[in-house]
């Protein structure tokens, strides 16, 4: 009781706790349309590809403002996520080779910038390596309020193409026959994915982010079939495991966020699999069971 | 929409995938009020053909009306009906909100569907014989009741012109019936209905209107003059054998291909 009434009464874990609850409500909700249409890897690639974006926008501007560092992660994770639309276009490499490709080459080339800034001795560089794995306790107000403010911004546009999103995830052709935009709508939903990922940049950091789309997302569909539901649970989700890894993380021995943040989530996931009705895996086992009780007695009744 | 200009007008098409042209300079005109068939052999290019005219493919040349109008101008009047395995049928939505997508057109941007979009998603359940599954999960549903699922969203369109994407594949006696139904209903409602279709035994029961594709157009017409011995073998390249001399064909297998002639 005492520890969860500094939680609360500190201000710092207050302002980390709700960012990482608004990162958590973004990246569950935009994860949803990640997992059904099956992106899961294309958020994996572009968390990854984020990286030398931070670094060189670091390097360009000598700014550790939020805000910069946010944009050079969204223009690297936006380059990154076409570069593997053009390897699949112009060569024979299949989808997932592509993402595999970029993947590493970009957080190579990323982890370069970053210890050539090491080597360099360039004093601000210090917070950097924060991006790779997420540091809860380095978040001050103006990251808090970054996340936040873009965040809102994230889930407006996604309320107001809603249902949009909604015919683009399911049936994109039929979407195109009714007039839709569907290249535009589809680089819409992309660029929302990638906003999801750089807010969490520094919470999670760029080698977990992906959990964070995928997972809350996984743990929802276990326990609804409607879209909608979906979504609110998995920001759900998403919220309880960010500020569960956040707190622990900023409390504890300088624990890294992002690794507790995803074991937070992963036990949901975990969880759900389990226990869901319907789609859980114990249901499934009881259903399994009751068919064969069933099938032994009509066998009993007819010899 | 009666006007004098055909249903649909489809001047000089070609598509090309990859430089292998799938569709040859395709000139097909469909009158209103028709229910026509594509058939044509594995690779014709039959469901490129209603990709193009929907503009869900682009042509290398060639041009499309509908009712005498770009398909641009005219997509309210169009309903689509696409093949059942392109989608992800285990996606977390209802039957009722497939249904209900067929009004999305006409919504347009930012409005969602309300009271009366449902209740023109009821009527639509109940003309394909699925008003008492609107609240089921998707998944739950077996393929010719997902079939007249997609049916019924294209009802919702309230198009003029339809056009369906092997409506058939997969389904048993029974929903085949009930389907070939519905779309006799659309065309004694005055609406034009192409479906691209397989069995070429049941073309001259369900159809009165018929395109053979084989990349070029081999006939297009009423079944009573396209649909004959002499067209079914161009359109199929002699692998087919004619049982009774009729227009009552059935496709054999390549392996089999011209043993009984």
């Amino acid at each position: 009781m005492d520890a969860l009434r500094d939680v609360f009464g500190d201000y710092t874990l207050r302002s980390i706790a709700l960012g990482a609850a608004a990162l958590g409500v973004v990246s569950g909700i935009l994860g949803c349309f990640a997992v059904l249409r099956r992106q899961a890897l294309l958020g994996d690639a572009m968390s990854h590809a984020a990286l030398p974006g931070v670094v060189l926008a670091f390097m360009l501007t000598g700014s550790r403002a939020p805000l910069v560092l946010v944009c050079g992660a969204a223009l690297a994770g936006w380059l990154g996520a076409l570069a593997v639309l053009a390897i699949v276009r112009l060569s024979r490499i299949k989808e997932d080779s592509a993402f595999g490709l970029v993947l590493s080459v970009f957080f190579a080339i990323g982890m370069l910038l970053l210890s050539m800034l090491q080597r360099s001795g360039v004093g601000g560089q210090a917070g950097l390596d924060k991006y790779l794995f997420g540091q809860a306790a380095a978040l001050v107000t103006a990251d808090v309020l970054t996340i936040v403010a873009l965040g809102a911004v994230t889930l407006l546009l996604v309320a107001l193409f809603w249902k949009e999103f909604r015919v683009l995830s399911f049936d994109p052709a039929y979407a195109a026959s009714l007039g839709y935009p569907v290249r535009a709508l589809d680089i819409l939903l992309t660029s929302l994915i990638v906003m999801a990922i750089v807010i969490g940049l520094q919470l999670v950091g760029v080698v977990l982010m992906s959990a964070m789309l995928v997972a809350p997302a996984v743990a929802a569909r276990q326990w609804t079939n409607r879209l909608g539901a979906m979504a609110l649970l998995a920001g759900g989700f998403g919220a309880l495991a960010g500020v569960i890894g956040a707190v622990i993380s900023a409390t504890g021995r300088g624990l890294a966020t992002g690794p507790v943040i995803v074991v937070s989530i992963s036990v949901l996931v975990l969880a759900s699999l389990t226990f869901a009705p319907e789609r859980g895996m114990l249901a499934g086992w009881l259903r399994q069971r009751g068919n064969r009780r069933r099938h032994a007695t009509d066998d009993g009744a007819h010899p | 929409m009666h006007t004098a200009a055909a249903a649909i007008e489809v001047t000089d098409l070609t598509v090309a995938y990859h430089d292998t042209p799938v569709l040859w300079d395709v000139d097909v005109r469909v009158p209103h009020g028709v229910l026509m068939a594509i058939v044509g052999p594995n690779g014709a290019g039959k469901t490129t053909l209603i990709k193009a005219i929907l503009g869900l493919v682009r042509p290398a040349a060639g041009q499309t009306l509908i009712a005498g109008l770009p398909y641009a101008q005219q997509r309210q009047l169009v309903g689509y009906v696409p093949q059942r395995g392109s989608v992800d049928w285990d996606f977390p939505t209802s039957v009722l909100d497939v249904v209900m997508m067929g009004r999305y057109g006409r919504l347009g941007w930012f409005r969602r569907p309300g009271s009366r979009e449902r209740e023109l998603a009821l009527a639509a359940l109940e003309t394909v014989q699925l008003q008492q599954y609107a609240n089921r999960q998707i998944s739950q549903l077996s393929g010719g009741q997902q079939q007249r699922v997609f049916l019924a969203r294209a009802l919702v369109q309230d198009a003029q012109v339809y056009f369906m994407d092997e409506p058939f594949a997969g389904v048993d006696a029974v929903t085949e019936r009930a389907i070939i139904g519905v779309l006799q209903g659309l065309r004694a409602a005055g609406k034009t209905v192409v479906v691209v279709h397989h069995d070429l035994q049941t073309v001259p029961e369900y159809f009165d209107w018929v395109t053979l594709l084989n990349v070029r157009v081999i006939a297009c017409g009423p079944v009573a003059e396209a649909f004959t011995d002499e067209h079914l073998r161009r359109a199929y390249g002699g692998r087919i054998a004619f049982l009774g001399g009729g227009p009552s064909a059935e496709v054999q297998d390549a392996g089999h291909a011209g043993a009984p002639r």
